[in-house]
């Protein structure tokens, strides 16, 4: 082994940084579209958000800000070289993330129950304001659903990489990097609860 | 003070102002966590209050979950300014689309 091993720790959090930023913007646009639309159809997204499953959308919420800790609390052990609690960190993260795509897939089986899903039948009977309200329901949580599923990807491998010592007290970007994609998406759900669940 | 451990503190002090800064413990964290949960109740409970303490809960609790998030658990108390400026610039950016479209929408 080489005694200098070319690294830049804060080069790879500044280019996951710089990632995140165009998330953010991603979603960013999103939520000014909905802020338009909410203001242009203020009633139907009182209704709307009625429609949808409030409890639900808190216990999500819980969810999957104990699954931020779980991912900030992996590093801290990391950091201090207790490998067998930063694989239980993670592996609770894991079961967290699964969870809300569990509880999530339960509602929105429950929505397309009652017909309502992009393109049905029943949703171009619903007024103009409503059909854009579950446009953008079941494209925002949607797309936060995919970041969910990358995100868990993303952290099954870390788990992988921690049990390997590939990730290891001297050398964890990668998991922090990691950690940084799961917050944003446990932030980008902390706007989506009250725009859409608690919008009644 | 012995020699050895006036040496090892010597050591020690070249890390002590950015160590503990570095490396919070488990605990800051959790108390994070805990006002977390804490702002995400008021959350859920002004919005049964009233539509206006809905949309005043929304302004406030929320931009402050997210702050609480990206401070602590994504470091940033811990980072040097470049970060914070690359977030600044965006938020700063978002902030002048919203306000050029709602003073669009404002004079239809």
């Amino acid at each position: 082994m080489s005694e200098h091993v070319h690294r830049d720790d804060f080069g790879a959090r500044l280019g996951m940084w710089l990632f995140l930023v165009t998330e953010i913007v991603l979603f960013g646009g999103l939520f000014i579209g909905y802020s338009y639309m909410r203001y242009k159809y203020p009633m139907e997204f009182h209704h709307g958000g009625a429609e949808l499953n409030a409890t639900l959308g808190v216990i999500n919420t819980v969810v999957l800000l104990t699954s931020s800790l779980t991912v900030v609390l992996a590093i801290v052990a990391i950091q201090r070289a207790e490998k067998k609690r930063a694989m239980a960190f993670l592996g609770t993260t894991l079961v967290l993330g699964v969870t809300f795509l569990v509880i999530k897939s339960f509602e929105w089986a429950a929505k397309f129950h009652h017909g309502l899903y992009p393109n049905s039948a029943h949703l171009g009977t619903l007024p103009p304001g409503e059909q854009v309200f579950f446009g953008l329901y079941f494209t925002m949580t949607g797309l936060h659903g995919l970041h969910v599923i990358a995100g868990l990807s993303v952290l099954s491998v870390m788990l992988w990489w921690v049990a390997t010592d590939r990730v290891r007290p001297d050398r964890y970007i990668h998991l922090e990097n990691s950690g940084l994609y799961w917050h944003l998406v446990d932030v980008i759900w902390i706007f989506l609860l009250p725009l859409f669940y608690l919008a009644a | 003070m012995s020699q050895h451990a006036e040496h090892s503190a010597d050591l020690n002090t070249v890390q002590q102002p950015e160590h503990p800064a570095e490396h919070p413990g488990y605990g800051t964290f959790i108390k994070v966590w805990v006002a977390l949960l804490i702002l995400t109740a008021c959350l859920v409970g002004m919005s049964h209050v009233s539509q206006t303490y809905a949309v005043w809960g929304l302004l406030t609790m929320t931009p402050l979950k997210a702050g609480l998030v990206f401070y602590f658990f994504m470091h940033l108390k811990y980072e040097g300014p470049l970060l914070k400026i690359v977030i600044l610039v965006t938020l700063g950016t978002l902030l002048i689309f919203f306000a050029l479209l709602f003073s669009d929408v404002a004079f239809h």
